[in-house]
């Protein structure tokens, strides 16, 4: 599993890997939206949290079709799955790398980005937070909605219609701990539920996207 | 003689002919009299006219809700047994039970309108109606988008369970995240009935309609995936030979 984690980080690193792109896209979406609604501090700050959530979940959207579809089309995935490590733990080590090169530079440019669109200071540390405990149950979605897609050519529109909707419990209890966080509250009930919802995640989803890779192998 | 022997697509295929008509003619007659009844209920005091959208409101909620059941019931009926006729018959309800959303969000949009002076509200009980819909969408864009019908049944099954898990785990997410517009659930078997019988019996009478309703196009639907499964069962027999 290591050895798999490792050998996807390098290769995410090379070039051609798509490492940043994620970030960029954050990036380009933080800069979009205030052209949308106008720069006017207040109503900025008001929907930060919001668009901070909404962002990183498009930006962990956007490299997800490559999850297993690059190793299918060179025939990787045949061979993981006849190593000895169980699916489930390919599947695990691939979000795993999925969120190391997407999820965690989000995690880590978030406070820049949340200056950028006037974020309350106070609710900066929750952003950090919020993003760091919930884009891990991002990936593995993802990693899920890949791996029943992955038989599917250009699977790509249905894969983020399949994805999307499982996003949207993370999404609200992401965003609202900002919220709070940014209204001076102490966000602990949903931020105690975010970290639920990834802990049960990171623990059940492995066993349905491998059963879906099972099927999309044989 | 156990329940199971339907499993098998002859006599599935020989039962359903069977029941299929009458269900569709009792579907019918209940329909037409449950909204006829329900339509010429006295006006609502504070309500109006447009409490008789009620009658179509409700039981396609109901119904939109319970398809997803059924689904999730067929998924893993096909997981644990696989049964052909039960992936066929998920397949077969997905879009009834999408059908049934769209009435359900639509009725609800126009009792709104007058109601609340709204359209849409991003109310928890219209937000998860909204994300049950697009997990209809999804599972019927997974089922078109996969040519081998096994894999897709099987893929499919656990896209169902997944997502099952997540609608209600979006329901009270929503709940979490705002406090609705929407009235409570007026009838309920412990809170007691908190409705005239006036509204309540035309009520009962249009929910058994959608429900005959629905299992008629179920059945019609899944004899139709049946017939062209032999089809192409036969037509692939004949590029053979």
């Amino acid at each position: 599993m290591k050895a798999l984690l490792l050998r996807d980080l390098q290769l995410a690193t090379r070039a051609g890997g798509g490492f940043g792109l994620g970030l960029a896209f954050f990036l380009i979406v933080c800069t979009l939206v205030p052209f949308g609604v106008g720069a006017g501090g207040d109503v900025l700050s008001r929907i930060a949290p919001g668009i901070m959530w909404v962002g990183a979940l498009l930006a962990c959207l956007l490299s997800l079709d490559r999850v297993f579809a690059l190793d299918r089309e060179d025939g990787s995935l045949d061979l993981l799955a006849t190593a000895p490590v169980p699916l489930e733990g390919v599947v695990l080590a691939k979000a795993a790398a999925h969120w190391i090169t997407t999820g965690l530079p989000l995690v880590v440019a978030a406070p820049v980005f949340g200056l950028l669109l006037h974020l309350p200071a106070p609710a900066l540390p929750w952003l950090v937070l919020s993003l760091a405990l919930g884009t891990p149950a991002l990936s593995m979605l993802g990693a899920f909605g890949a791996a029943l897609t992955v038989g599917v050519r250009r699977g790509g529109l249905l894969l983020s219609l399949l994805v999307l909707p499982l996003y949207i419990p993370t999404l609200i209890f992401g965003a609202e701990v900002v919220r709070m966080g940014a209204a001076g509250q102490a966000p602990t009930t949903p931020l105690a539920l975010l970290s639920g919802i990834t802990l049960a995640v990171v623990a059940a989803i492995p066993f349905a996207a491998a059963a879906a890779l099972r099927v999309n192998l044989r | 003689m156990s329940l199971w022997e339907y499993a098998n697509p002859v006599k599935f295929m020989r039962l359903s002919g069977a029941v299929l008509p009458w269900v569709s003619a009792a579907a019918a007659v209940t329909l037409v009299a449950g909204l006829a009844w329900g339509f010429s209920t006295p006006p609502d005091y504070r309500q109006g006219a447009t409490v008789r959208i009620m009658f179509l409101h409700v039981p396609a909620a109901m119904m939109a809700i319970n398809a997803w059941m059924m689904m999730l019931v067929a998924s893993l009926v096909w997981i644990i047994r696989r049964h052909h006729v039960s992936a066929l018959a998920a397949r077969a309800a997905a879009p009834v039970g999408a059908v049934m959303t769209v009435i359900a969000l639509v009725t609800g949009a126009i009792w709104g309108q007058p109601t609340w002076g709204t359209w849409w509200e991003w109310d928890p009980r219209l937000t998860s109606f909204l994300v049950l819909f697009l997990f209809y969408l999804g599972y019927i864009a997974l089922w078109s988008a996969i040519e081998d019908a096994d894999s897709a049944a099987d893929l499919t099954s656990v896209m169902c369970l997944v997502g099952s898990v997540f609608a209600i785990l979006s329901r009270y997410a929503a709940l979490f995240w705002n406090q609705g517009l929407h009235q409570g659930a007026s009838l309920s078997v412990q809170a007691g009935e908190r409705m005239a019988g006036t509204y309540k019996y035309p009520l009962y009478l249009c929910m058994l309609a959608f429900f005959l309703l629905f299992i008629a196009l179920v059945l019609a639907r899944t004899r139709t995936e049946i017939r062209r499964r032999r089809a192409a069962a036969l037509i692939a027999r004949e590029a053979r030979s």
